[in-house]
């Protein structure tokens, strides 16, 4: 197998509070023959509060990434944090669409800015070498699961121009490239609440009430996300979720790429899995009966 | 659609500025509603989103008062789902930061929002002190400017002992560049006001 290399941006949370999601994803790549090259020197992207408060700042801080990437011959940056994806696509499509940004930007970092590298998000990633995983399946991983895509893998659809925007896909097929059934549900791109986890997590309570009522009056047995926010609100966040239930909630939120961990075999430490806040386990099933073979 | 705004050139009008400044067309909102009706953040906000618009579009300043004194331009979380959904691609999300950042340069940002605003400055500060984000020095900075020092208590111990509360700031970043992006951006947008 040939290794797919695509320039790696962690983000500041990978490299915190989602190690869980740093470490199932470099299992993963290893596993999928993907070699994950990390941006030298790479800078924060000012998430959320950049382009709240300096709309500048927030398109030049990924703008001086994606030319370190540039620089170092990486012709597409995958960055797995969801909020960083949606500002280094946003930042990148600014500069195309806007010359004033982009001469104002070029000041800013004192260089001239032609053709950035593509951004991808780490769906979109695993798709690309989706033919790679189901042979090396070694335990399908045999749960019903809701994905959940958030705001920022599929918005506004003309800066991520990724899947369809209302219903996405592409996590389903991942999942079910693994042995996982996923259910139709009505909260797959609702917000989670994002950045206010701190300065309002009474909102992130609220809005993770809902997501994660629907999900399991519907019968999932866990949340897959691809976005450290989507998984720190649903997951650390689950005290507040639960005082807003009238039935509490125990169902896991897991990462995709521990999710496709366990259906490759790695082990659970390689994957994070003892970082969460609510413990990744499942119903027992009931015993099916031998398989016909 | 054409607009034609009414303030002076001494004056531009916030609809204005937001056309040629964040390549926003306040005018092409004909008011249908359907971002309010799909926002997460509506009922936390004294002012629905498209009456955000709505007071823009009068271009009087008492309604741009009203608007850039609001609630709701904090509570707007920038989920983007407005903006995917308004029959006229009017970019709300871009017209609410570029009210927030107008409302902090003018010192009028509602109280009641002071929280998320020490939020969002504590982020950016830790960035450019140290290039990357460090989350417990940005917590503890939040909680210097909001008071808000036993929020959040609860989960800290468990976050630390299962290895998601790094005590120590991440090297690694160019600080010195980084230092120097936040200063010319600075530099950049003082000249373009002048
Ligand atoms: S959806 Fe668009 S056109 Fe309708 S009220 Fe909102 S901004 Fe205006
Ligand atoms: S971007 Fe802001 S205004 Fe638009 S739907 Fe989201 S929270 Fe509401």
């Amino acid at each position: 197998m040939t290794d797919v290399r695509v320039g790696y941006y962690p983000g500041c949370s990978l490299q915190g509070s989602s190690r869980d999601f740093a470490e199932s994803l470099h299992a993963v790549a290893k596993a999928l023959s993907i070699d994950l090259v990390e941006i030298p020197e790479w800078n924060c992207c000012g998430a959320s509060s950049g382009h709240m408060l300096d709309h500048l700042l927030s398109v030049a801080l990924p703008v001086n990434v994606l030319l370190k990437a540039k620089k170092a011959g990486l012709p597409q940056v995958m960055a797995p944090c969801a909020a960083c994806y949606n500002r280094l696509a946003t930042a990148s499509h600014e500069i195309a669409t806007s010359p004033a940004t982009k001469a104002q930007v070029e000041s800013v970092l004192q260089t001239s800015i032609d053709k950035l590298p593509r951004v991808l998000n780490v769906i979109e990633l695993l798709a690309q070498v989706s033919e790679r995983i189901a042979p090396k399946v070694t335990k399908k991983f045999e749960q019903t699961v809701a994905c959940y895509y958030g705001c920022l893998l599929v918005r506004p659809a003309k800066v991520t121009g990724f899947d369809r925007t209302e219903d996405p896909v592409e996590m389903d097929k991942l999942v079910a490239a693994v042995g996982g059934k996923t259910i139709d549900w009505n909260f797959k791109t609702e917000c989670c609440g994002a950045s206010f986890s701190i300065s309002r997590s009474s909102v992130v309570g609220r809005l993770g009430a809902r997501i994660m009522q629907d999900a399991v009056k519907r019968q999932a047995e866990a949340i897959v996300v691809a976005c450290p926010m989507c998984h720190s609100n649903l997951d650390l966040r689950r005290g507040e979720i639960n005082q807003q239930l009238e039935h509490k909630t125990d169902i896991p939120v897991l990462f995709i790429t521990q999710v496709i961990g366990l259906a490759l075999g790695l082990p659970k430490k390689k994957l994070g899995l003892g970082r969460h806040f609510v413990p990744v386990k499942f119903p027992p099933r009931p015993l099916a009966p031998p398989a016909v073979q | 659609m054409s607009s034609h705004h009414e303030s002076s050139s001494a004056h531009p009008s916030l609809a204005a500025r937001l056309e040629k400044e964040g390549e926003v067309s306040v005018a092409d909102c004909y008011q249908c509603g359907k971002c309010t009706a799909g926002c997460p953040a509506a009922e936390e906000m004294d002012v629905a989103p498209s009456q955000v618009l709505r007071l823009l579009q009068t271009e009087t300043p008492k309604h741009e008062d009203r608007a850039l004194k609001s609630l709701s331009i904090w509570m707007c979380i920038g989920c983007e789902t407005c903006v995917t959904r308004c029959p006229q691609e009017v970019d709300l999300p871009r017209a609410m930061d570029f009210l927030r950042q107008e409302a902090l340069a003018r010192n009028v940002a509602n109280q009641d929002a002071d929280d998320v605003v020490a939020f969002h400055k504590a982020f950016l500060n830790s960035v450019e002190r140290a290039g990357r984000l460090f989350e417990l020095g940005m917590v503890g900075e939040y909680k210097l400017r909001t008071g808000h020092f036993f929020k959040d208590m609860g989960i800290a111990p468990t976050m630390f002992f299962k290895g998601k509360l790094g005590l120590f700031p991440h090297g690694g970043a160019n600080k010195r560049e980084v230092a120097d992006i936040f200063a010319r951006a600075r530099a950049v947008k003082k000249e373009s006001k002048v």
